[in-house]
């Protein structure tokens, strides 16, 4: 547990936008800042990743700052979560007072996302990988799936409900990019068309413009602002590969450490969890976190969400947003994670608002379930 | 097909390729097997103990995915991706020919021949 707090969260526009990245950042920054009660003057911290090669300088530079502490840790859609973890610790040693983290991007306006991912000559892949033509990262996930269904005996249908129970969510999100699209069922899923084996269109998330930001502080100064404070009580983070060939079972990932750690440091179990925001690039990602962060024993997960648990009103309220699966995705997800958290802490959730909601976890997973980060956040 | 070149670490793997024979690299310290080759070894640390080794060219298919969409407009799909647990315990990434395909099938290396004279192993039946 620590003496810092989320005050502030927002989206920028999300959906096609038409707009730059640094106008969406410029927003989302802008808009966390004035949830708080705080403005730009009040910032000496700055995160941010995705803008360029010095994002966070670029950022800061952008918004006419000089920040005293900066991070830019590039780890994929986990990204927001290791930097809630760096900033707090910033924060808990006295280097910084309030930090900004932030994310936005345009690909759907920039049609920027390619399906084979983006090619880097100087690394061991692109010797030993890339000219296979494995799409990235989805190839990736989709063996992940094949050798789930493999040892467990699950099977696409039962993988499904994770798309069909983010879309019941989205319907309840009036900003969600598939608001008003209408149910999904199993059927649709299973017959949308065939991308990398077992996964179809709709196992994919979406590719949106979109973002969001989130602003720390200490508790104290917390107390005296807008909203009641959303604690960070723990987190945790694993690396776990950049290859394809460097993990040994697909099916367990670098979030059951990455959990257990952040859990024992706030001092809960997964029964405890009111809210729960996993990244779901892909239906198997999100699947795959539940499990590794032990709200089922291996090898259960799909069995567990078969009966209405993650759907609205059911037993465990996951992805309330609609996720990256039926609500915005613009990469790097991991920053909506944390603003649809603080949202559910704080009641502000309207028609999708979980009841009674004390305790949120956010958990980000990166590149080819290459990063995962965990961050339990709660309010008294 | 575009294939980076060798780099200093990798020169010795490739050059294999070219005899159609495939190698792993092999620390003669601890005995530990490693693919891609590294400039160490992720085992004992050893830097100067690194040589590559001719291997079986065995493995069994670990997982697959069938690609239905290309991620390059040359690129005739469908195809099979998969990771190949070799017999020496490494598991590689390639493509495999034919269809059907069943994690846990064993397959053996073949070559696919480079125009710069390297060649690039992928595994059939």
């Amino acid at each position: 547990m620590s003496g810092v707090a989320i005050v502030g969260a927002a989206e920028c526009d999300l959906g096609s936008t038409g707009k730059s990245t640094l106008t969406l950042q410029t927003q989302a920054v802008t808009r966390a800042l004035a949830d708080a009660g705080l403005t730009l003057s009040d910032v000496d911290g700055l995160a941010t990743t995705g803008v360029s090669r010095f994002s966070t300088t670029q950022l800061a530079e952008y918004l006419g700052l000089w920040p005293r502490w900066v991070d830019s840790t590039f780890v994929g859609g986990s990204a927001a979560e290791m930097m809630v973890a760096r900033a707090t610790q910033a924060i808990e040693a006295g280097q910084v007072s309030t930090v900004v983290i932030s994310f936005a991007s345009n690909q759907r306006s920039a049609r920027s996302r390619s399906l084979g991912g983006v090619a880097e000559e100087h690394i061991p892949e692109a010797q030993f990988e890339t000219p296979y033509g494995p799409l990235y990262p989805l190839s990736y996930y989709a063996m992940a799936a094949q050798q789930y269904f493999h040892r467990y005996g699950g099977t696409r249908e039962k993988l499904a409900e994770i798309a069909v129970a983010a879309r019941a969510w989205a319907l309840l999100n009036p900003v969600a990019f598939r608001y008003g699209a209408g149910p999904l069922t199993v059927d649709d899923v299973l017959a949308a068309p065939m991308v990398s084996s077992p996964l179809t269109v709709a196992d994919c998330c979406l590719v949106t413009d979109g973002g969001g930001a989130v602003v720390l502080t200490t508790l104290d100064r917390a107390r005296d602002l807008r909203h009641p404070p959303v604690r960070v009580l723990g987190y945790g983070e694993r690396s776990t590969n950049t290859s394809m060939t460097a993990v040994e079972d697909l099916t367990a990932t670098g979030a059951r450490e990455s959990g257990r750690e952040a859990f024992a440091r706030a001092g809960i179990t997964p029964a405890d969890v009111d809210v729960l925001e996993v990244y779901d690039s892909f239906t198997i990602t999100a699947a795959l976190s539940i499990e590794a962060l032990g709200f089922c024993g291996p090898g259960e997960v799909l069995d567990y969400i078969s009966d209405g648990r993650i759907r609205p009103g059911g037993e465990l309220a996951l992805n309330t947003s609609g996720g990256g699966l039926s609500y915005c995705h613009p990469g790097q997800y991991g920053v909506l994670l944390l603003v649809e958290a603080v949202r559910q802490l704080r009641g502000e959730a309207g028609a999708r608002q979980v009841p009674d909601a004390r305790v949120a976890v956010a958990h980000g997973t990166g590149g080819i379930l290459s990063t995962h980060a965990t961050v339990v956040l709660g309010v008294r | 097909m575009h294939v980076p070149p060798p780099d200093d670490v990798t020169a010795g793997w490739w050059d294999a390729t070219r005899e159609h024979r495939y190698t792993l690299q092999t620390c003669r310290s601890c005995g530990h097997v490693q693919h891609p080759p590294r400039a160490l070894c992720t085992a004992c640390s050893s830097m100067v103990d690194l040589g590559f080794v001719e291997a079986s060219g065995h493995g069994v298919v670990d997982t697959f995915t069938v690609v239905h969409r290309a991620p390059v407009p040359e690129a005739a799909v469908p195809y099979t991706i998969a990771r190949v647990r070799l017999a020496e315990g490494p598991f590689v990434l390639s493509t495999l020919e034919g269809q059907d395909w069943r994690i846990g099938d064993p397959v053996r290396v073949g070559w696919l021949d480079l125009d710069d004279g390297r060649a690039l192993p992928v595994f059939h039946r």
